[in-house]
């Protein structure tokens, strides 16, 4: 279709090249000698002040990894990762313990002014836009500062670094750690679980409902790093918490490594919302650099009536490996999978969710939009499981994947096991690219092209972005059209 | 699928080998079929069964299922041919007969006499001694890739049966193709089909499988089907093994410009069975068809799994799979739409469902989509579930008895692609096969 000027312009200043958030900051830093091996684990451990059931835990991974194999069954295609080539640990150099903002050096904070996200309280307070968001950034390894601690302290809840917590609550992090994702999992969590830098730490204590949104923002800066954090939230009985994370790096030429693991735990009558903007840098339009984001997620829901709900909306990185699941472990718990995934130029996404159903009368429901352009490929893989015991499990999937050009490519892998008759499971998915009648349609009652082609993406992948709490959804939306866009036209 | 290492055998692996070893020598055919075995069996030996690790098989572990191979059947003989015949699992159609029995072809129980005009019927161990361009023609929709199924049954190649239609000749009557197994004792069989439809022909085609009840015997059977141009061809299956058998079965199909192809498995027999159609749109235009039903019970444990390559613009298909699950059976269904680069205004749409008569029974469904082609409309809904107790309590509201009631609704279920069977006396028949197991349901 003829594009018109004003378009052309538009689609260069938002063209994958045109990445906004590929600045570098130039901050002093300090690192890990390059390579893995017991040492390194050793360093990071010393570095982070930990104690010694931490290491053993941290080699016991890093043993069980050197048995393991690269997985190769995902649709992703990259020249082998030399793990020793690696630093696997990057920390801004700092004066010790920074206890207010003002000893934070002044460069990561405008880092993050740069990138919107607001560290400020008294700011955010006294903003036009008044944004109730506590925030954790986490720069390269380390966690920089996490805003609103007192006024969620006096909630009960703890929101905290893991390294933070490691130290402080040793109990629950003992207790929780590696229970949803077992060091023996896979390849890069078993990776991750050796040498984690940092990540967040959410406990939310028995019915209480958390007073604000948690969020944390991931910057990696360094070069030649992996960035390997660790998320583990705990919502105890009855209690409630969204949790955001928003994804940011460098233009780098070469690929960088990504392994992260994040574990929820739902128990009785807990809800836990986790959302996603995945905005890692995806490469240049040649296909060169870019973030390689291994990552698993998975929460469990372990009480009665427990949910959890994972909602991400991934644009960026090289290549994206993610699969957040549910373990529908108590009774009539539910999980909920909400996905856009949007892939252009060289991406390669290969993301999508496991289901497993346990309980009596768990439910599930998956709604997945790919959008593939370019010469990317986007691929849906999911498991829909029901055990024997789990009678009166349901699910509902619906996949949809949107094909702009023909150089590009869309896949559908799902699973569907059922091992019981009262399991019923549905499961649809189509692929199409967006439809004449449809353009014709809105263009005779007086929209451009452009205007209808935006409609028509904005109202395929909806049903997904009501699910993004508010700041969220506005940010996502405007990534849509960034990431859409360069292609249509 | 990982190239891994696997120095340990196991017991049927290593019997089939020995068996691929002892039988080199002695299979008939001329260099190029001799090449073709020997890959096959080197093949073989160097990647052995699937188990749940190779992707294609993850849900039928041969290496677990397939415990022991016995040993090649010997050559029919008289007694045997008596045995066989009464096995027919569709006596009653009306078709032309083309019997194998433990995977050689006899014509003492086939009707090749008076052929129609265009219609070229070959044994396949005869073409292998002659080396005739049949025999050339087979091994022609290999694809690139290692199947376990199909390299054995090439490692075997020695009979089956060869059928050629000429171009523009319409067959009156259906060929049938029975495949029977007999003996008291387990042994395997490997059989090898072709059948060459030439441009603007029409046939009809039932391949059918039998044998007897309570002999763990293994069948492999693979057939090769060349569609030409504007051709219409309808390929129905009924897999109606023993209840101890083990059954693997490869099609291969090609489908060239505008033709029309259709197929129908109907799969109820042995304890263990795989089907694996491998479909390919070499032309344009081209419309596909696939309508089966599976219908299982006991422990029984069947894999269908389709893989349906649109290659060429413009290309229709539609598939329809529908399972039937009693007891402690387990159903599989595996099928992959793949639109290749170029094929763009491609439609294609496949719907699975399972229907779970059991607590303990089980479902899989695997519906791919794989699609490198950006104008097209392609999608896939899957099911599972028990019989819906509203439809139930509809029926048991008018005083229709509980067994009645699922026994209606399970025929509902399961005939929705008998009946897109075009030729009228093989619908009828296929209809009767899946009324039978309904009446057999306890």
């Amino acid at each position: 279709m003829p594009a018109v000027q004003e378009t052309v312009e538009r689609v260069k200043s938002i063209d994958v090249d045109q990445y906004k958030y590929g600045f570098v900051t130039e901050i002093e830093s300090e690192k890990a000698p390059r390579g893995l091996d017991e040492d390194t684990v050793r360093f990071i451990s010393a570095k982070k002040n930990e104690p010694a059931w931490m290491l053993e835990w941290r080699l016991e991974a890093f043993r069980r990894w050197k048995t393991l194999q690269e997985p190769t069954w995902a649709r992703v295609h990259y020249p082998k990762i030399n793990y020793q080539d690696l630093y696997y640990y990057a920390a801004p150099k700092k004066k010790e313990g920074p206890t207010s903002l003002d000893e934070v050096d002044p460069e990561i904070l405008k880092t993050y002014e740069k990138l919107g996200i607001p560290l400020r309280e008294q700011e955010m307070l006294a903003g036009v836009q008044k944004s109730n968001v506590a925030v954790d950034a986490v720069f390269d390894s380390v966690s920089v500062v996490t805003t609103f601690k007192e006024e969620l302290r006096k909630a009960g809840v703890i929101f905290c670094s893991i390294s933070e917590a490691i130290r402080e609550h040793p109990e629950l992090v003992r207790q929780y750690l590696g229970s949803v994702v077992p060091i023996t999992d896979n390849f890069f969590a078993t990776l991750n679980s050796a040498v984690f830098s940092d990540g967040s730490f959410v406990y939310v204590p028995k019915g209480v409902r958390c007073p604000m949104e948690l969020s944390t923002y991931f910057r990696i800066n360094e070069q030649n790093t992996g960035q390997f954090e660790r998320t583990l939230i705990i919502a105890d009985e009855g209690a409630y918490v969204s949790y955001l994370e928003g994804c940011t790096a460098p233009m780098r030429d070469e690929n960088q490594l990504h392994a992260a693991v994040v574990e929820l735990v739902a128990l009785k009558d807990a809800e836990i919302k986790y959302s996603t903007i995945q905005n890692w840098y995806p490469g240049d339009k040649e296909g060169k650099g870019g973030i390689y984001n291994f990552v698993t997620k998975r929460g469990d829901c372990r009480g009665a009536r427990a949910k959890i709900s994972w909602t991400q909306v991934e644009t960026g990185s090289a290549i994206t490996w993610k699969y957040p699941s549910c373990i529908l472990r108590g009774d009539n718990s539910r999980g909920e999978f909400y996905s856009i995934a949007i892939s252009n130029g060289h991406q390669q996404v290969d993301s999508g969710t496991k289901m497993i159903h346990l309980g009596k009368n768990t439910t599930s429901r998956i709604i997945s939009k790919g959008i593939a352009a370019g010469v990317s490929n986007n691929t849906y893989r999911g498991l829909v499981s029901a055990n024997r015991r789990a009678t009166g499990a349901r699910n509902f999937t619906n996949c949809d994947s949107l094909l702009i050009g023909d150089k590009c490519g869309a896949h559908t892998v799902p699973y569907i096991e059922a091992k019981n008759s009262s399991a019923v499971f549905e499961h649809e998915a189509t692929t199409s690219k967006i439809s004449e009648d449809m353009l014709f349609y809105c263009m005779q009652r007086g929209l451009s092209q452009e205007d209808a082609v935006a409609l028509v993406v904005n109202g395929s992948v909806k049903d997904v972005l009501q699910h993004l709490p508010m700041e969220f959804a506005v940010e996502a939306q405007k990534l849509i059209a960034i990431s859409l866009e360069g292609s249509v036209g | 699928m990982n190239a891994e290492i696997r120095p340990i055998r196991t017991p049927a692996e290593q019997a089939l080998a020995a068996s691929i070893e002892a039988a080199r020598n002695t299979l008939p055919g001329a260099a190029g079929v001799k090449k073709l075995r020997e890959a096959a069996a080197e093949a073989f030996i160097r990647s052995g069964l699937p188990h749940r690790r190779v992707e294609e098989w993850k849900y039928t572990d041969l290496r677990a299922l397939v415990r022991e191979a016995p040993p090649l059947a010997a050559p029919p003989d008289k007694n045997a041919f008596e045995q066989a015949k009464k096995l027919d699992p569709l006596p009653r159609l009306d078709a032309r007969r083309l019997t194998l029995v433990n995977g050689a072809f006899v014509p003492e129980l086939s009707d090749i006499a008076s052929l129609e005009k265009g219609l070229t019927i070959v044994p396949l161990s005869r073409a292998l001694a002659e080396n005739n361009r049949f025999a050339q023609k087979i091994g022609e929709l290999h694809p690139d890739t290692y199947d376990a199924a199909l390299s054995l049954n090439t490692a075997f190649l020695n009979d089956g049966v060869l059928i050629e239609i000429a171009d523009g000749a319409k067959l009156l009557r259906p060929i049938h193709i029975v495949n029977l197994h007999a003996g008291g004792t387990p042994s395997s069989t490997y059989a090898r089909s072709l059948v060459v439809a030439g441009k603007n022909s029409e046939a009809v085609i039932v391949e059918s499988f039998a044998g007897p009840e309570g002999v763990a015997y293994q069948r492999n059977s693979a057939i090769e089907l060349q569609v030409g141009d504007k051709a219409s061809f309808d390929f129905i299956r009924l897999q109606a093994e023993g209840a101890a058998a083990l059954h693997l079965s490869t099609l291969l199909a090609k489908i060239g410009n505008d033709a029309k192809f259709a197929l129908y498995p109907v799969t109820q027999g042995a304890a263990v069975s795989r089907f694996s159609v491998t479909l390919r749109f070499a032309g344009k235009g081209a419309d596909a068809r696939f309508a089966g039903a599976t219908l299982l019970r006991g422990r029984q444990h069947a894999d269908t799994t389709m893989m349906i390559h649109h290659m060429m613009p413009n290309g229709t298909s539609r598939e329809l799979m529908k399972s039937a699950l009693d007891n402690e059976s387990r159903g599989i269904f595996q099928g992959r739409i793949n639109v290749h680069p170029g094929a763009q205004k491609t439609d294609a749409r496949m719907a699975t469902h399972a229907l779970m008569l059991s607590d303990k029974a089980e479902s899989v469904n695997k519906p791919e989509l794989e699609i490198f082609a950006d104008d097209v409309q392609c999608g896939h809904g899957a099911t599972s579930g028990a019989i819906d107790e509203a439809l139930l309590f509809y029926f048991l509201a008018r005083g229709i008895p509980r067994k009645e009631a699922e026994a209606l609704l399970i025929h509902s279920f399961v005939a929705e692609p008998l009946e897109m069977i075009a030729h009228e006396g093989a619908r009828e028949a296929m209809l009767a096969r899946a009324e039978d197991w309904l009446k057999a349901r306890s």
